[in-house]
């Protein structure tokens, strides 16, 4: 028969070695994620200054499966030859990827919008930058919190 | 199979935003994902949509693995003349979809 103590040192046990393996799978992986992330956005922005305001990127708050998440980025303009927007970059910080999508319009869109269905690996900060016809870039995030990650389920093929 | 669905008004105003709804049936397989035996699931995805309004690019889309399976694509553009939206979707190892939906400007 178990004893408490053993029960208790088991217990603890089995919390600890999936942190541990976890560990081992790359330290360094959060810092490569960043890494990747400050690459990719000074390949969009090239070195500008990106302000906030202007953008505006909707996400659920809690998401219960990463695999599929509405996302939609609106920036204010009027969308008029001398003044719109040119381009509409998310990117997200822990995706193996930070790319998601870039979207190319012109005053023809009537207004700079876009909604789509992404896949989120983590619970991360997703950002959303837009480019300006002026050159300016401007930026929203927003924070979400993933309780079932896209990227962990293995194909069953 | 290719197989893709669009929304588009039959007719509109001239000057009118219109709304435009896309959808694409894809696996859109990231490259990350493994079989069970461990060998990695080569990426097949799409790369990039493309909306033209008679014959005039107005919209544009580059996709990253980041982008959930059979790729939902909502947006607008302004209804200027009578004629048609052509929509095309490229990918992977040679895929590709075109539709066309006719539109009446008044």
């Amino acid at each position: 028969m178990t004893t408490r103590r053993e029960f208790l040192v088991l217990a603890a046990a089995s919390f600890a070695v999936p942190t541990a393996a976890k560990a081992q799978l790359d330290p360094n992986l959060a810092a490569k994620r960043k890494a990747a992330y400050e690459e990719a956005l000074g390949k969009l922005v090239g070195g500008a200054q990106v302000r906030a305001g202007k953008v505006k990127l909707q996400l659920p708050p809690l998401i219960d499966n990463g695999n599929s998440v509405p996302l939609s980025v609106a920036v204010e303009s009027p969308m008029t030859g001398a003044d719109h927007v040119r381009a509409i970059h998310v990117l997200t910080q822990k995706n193996p990827l930070p790319d998601v999508v870039s979207v190319h319009l012109g005053p023809r869109a009537g207004r700079a919008v876009i909604s789509t269905r992404v896949r989120l690996a983590d619970t991360q900060t997703v950002v959303a930058i837009a480019e300006l016809s002026d050159g300016t870039f401007w930026s929203d995030s927003a924070e979400v919190v993933v309780t079932l990650s896209a990227c962990l389920e293995e194909g069953l093929i | 199979m290719a197989r893709a669905v669009v929304t588009v008004p039959a007719q509109a105003r001239r000057g009118e935003i219109i709304e435009i709804k896309t959808l694409a049936a894809h696996a859109m397989e990231t490259g990350f994902r493994r079989t069970q035996t461990g060998e990695l699931i080569p990426r097949d995805i799409i790369r990039r949509f493309t909306c033209t309004y008679n014959g005039i690019e107005v919209y544009r889309v580059d996709l990253h693995p980041a982008v959930a399976a059979n790729p939902l694509i909502a947006f607008t553009t302004i209804a200027t003349e009578t004629g048609t939206l052509s929509f095309q979707w490229a990918g992977d190892n040679g895929y590709t979809v075109t539709e066309i939906a006719p539109i009446r400007v008044e």
